[in-house]
């Protein structure tokens, strides 16, 4: 049930989308999301709803501290 | 896949390990972190992120899979609504095979009673759109993740003025179950990977008070391996500099606030209640029930039905591996009399419930 996972829009009608991931086309909502969304952009959806929209910026961000070598207080 | 497999990468993986082991040296005593998400706890187990922490950093489960700590009491009440001609259930797909006191919506359904499975909340309402002449009764279980979806099928319903849909409400909310686990001297967490999804939507400050009050580190964490990893990290860091601060690993999705449009629709319809937890009883503050101005669509108060005391299974330990004091391989029926084909208690039943992913991964 709480599997949300991360989807791109491929198409919206007002509030519904049509989302995609791995070849798979959901349909969901959007009324429960605070901003704007448009085709191309990514989003968790969750039991029909879309929740939460993925910040690109955020993510790469993550990963560059993900790569990064602690700082030398932790490591010593 | 865009946003997954950058964050399952094994080469960042293992670099992140290896940088948990050095930290770990310095630490002074073992620690202890809880992940309160079943799918924390699948991910866990598939990626066998335990294998790759070393011997003094543990993890373990916690209350985070909203099908295994739902009651046996609200299986039966769902059970005794499937019963009815009338009525038409319509559920998530994983609330299907959880064992009642006497019987399951499974048996019940294969026996000829009316169980629709719906993916959406808003399929439940279509289904009562289209069935004037019968009661639907949606199952509204799970956290704040789900309970905004179901808010959102109250107001369609109202828009429709339908008055044949019902919702049998259950939802659990997140902090509270963590302070009383917190609270228990036997569990010694020192950290939490806070539940990823949920916290979309309440965001990182709803776990401000317990971090302050419990002196806890908390880290709102994703669901890939390397997040987990980072999760992990983060805590480690605070332990070892004796902080105790909410961070945000999954910022990517998650934000400090939450947010604000569902939890608007989330309280319009629902208020804060007491609710009842298979494992740690009825715990004050810890449920969402549908508030007196949508009372109407409340399966409680237009449905009442009248049921024996629920009875739970004798040996099951869904209580004990809820509360992470064992671990389901402690269970004596674990992949013996309980299984996922023929589960006895929930943990077994859901794809993230604790029993259910030790059983697919964990062996």
């Amino acid at each position: 049930m709480c599997l949300g996972v991360p989807m791109r829009i491929v198409s919206r009608d007002g509030d519904d989308i049509v989302a995609e991931v791995d070849g798979v086309q959901k349909e969901a909502n959007i009324m429960l999301l605070g901003e704007d969304v448009n085709v191309g952009d990514y989003v968790i959806v969750h039991a029909g709803f879309a929740i939460s929209r993925l910040d690109e910026e955020y993510a790469e961000e993550t990963i560059r501290l993900m790569k990064e070598v602690f700082s030398a207080e932790d490591m010593q | 896949m865009k946003y997954q497999d950058e964050f399952r990468d094994r080469a960042l993986v293992e670099t992140m390990a290896a940088n948990i082991a050095s930290m770990a040296e310095r630490l002074a005593e073992p620690v202890r972190f809880m992940e309160v998400c079943g799918t924390h706890t699948m991910a866990i187990y598939q990626y066998g992120i335990k294998s790759l922490l070393p011997e003094n950093v543990s993890l373990v489960s916690g209350p985070g899979c909203p099908v295994c700590v739902t009651p046996v009491g609200y299986v039966d009440q769902a059970v005794a609504y499937s019963k009815d001609p009338e009525i038409i259930v319509a559920t998530f797909g994983d609330m299907l095979r959880v064992p009642g006191s006497e019987s399951s919506l499974m048996e019940e359904r294969a026996k000829g009673a009316d169980i629709r499975i719906v993916y959406s909340p808003l399929d439940a309402v279509s289904l009562a759109a289209a069935n004037p002449g019968r009661k639907v009764v949606f199952l509204g279980v799970g956290f704040e993740t789900t309970a905004p979806g179901i808010a959102a099928s109250i107001l369609k319903a109202e828009q429709l003025t339908l008055s044949n849909y019902y919702v049998l409400a259950a939802h659990k909310t997140m902090p509270v179950p963590m302070e009383v686990l917190t609270s228990d001297p036997e569990l010694k967490i020192r950290g939490y990977l806070c539940p990823a999804h949920v916290s979309t939507v309440i965001g990182g400050a709803a776990y401000q008070p317990l971090a302050d009050r419990h002196r806890i580190p908390c880290v709102v964490t994703g669901f890939e391996p390397a997040d987990v990893m980072q999760g992990i990290e983060m805590l480690l860091r605070q332990t070892l500099r004796n902080e105790h601060r909410v961070e945000i690993q999954y910022s990517r999705a998650v934000n400090w606030e939450g947010n604000p449009r569902a939890l608007e629709v989330l309280y319009r319809v629902f208020e804060p209640s007491d609710a009842v937890w298979r494992g740690l009883g009825n715990l004050p503050g810890s449920g969402l029930a549908i508030g007196q101005a949508y009372g109407r669509f409340d399966a409680k108060r237009m449905l009442p039905v009248d049921l024996p005391p629920p009875r739970e299974h004798t040996g099951c330990a869904c209580g004990d591996i809820l509360k992470g004091k064992i671990s389901p391989f402690d269970c004596p029926l674990f992949a013996t009399a309980c299984t996922p084909e023929t589960p006895v208690g929930a943990c077994m039943v859901s794809s993230e419930g604790t029993c259910a992913a030790a059983f697919k991964y964990g062996r």
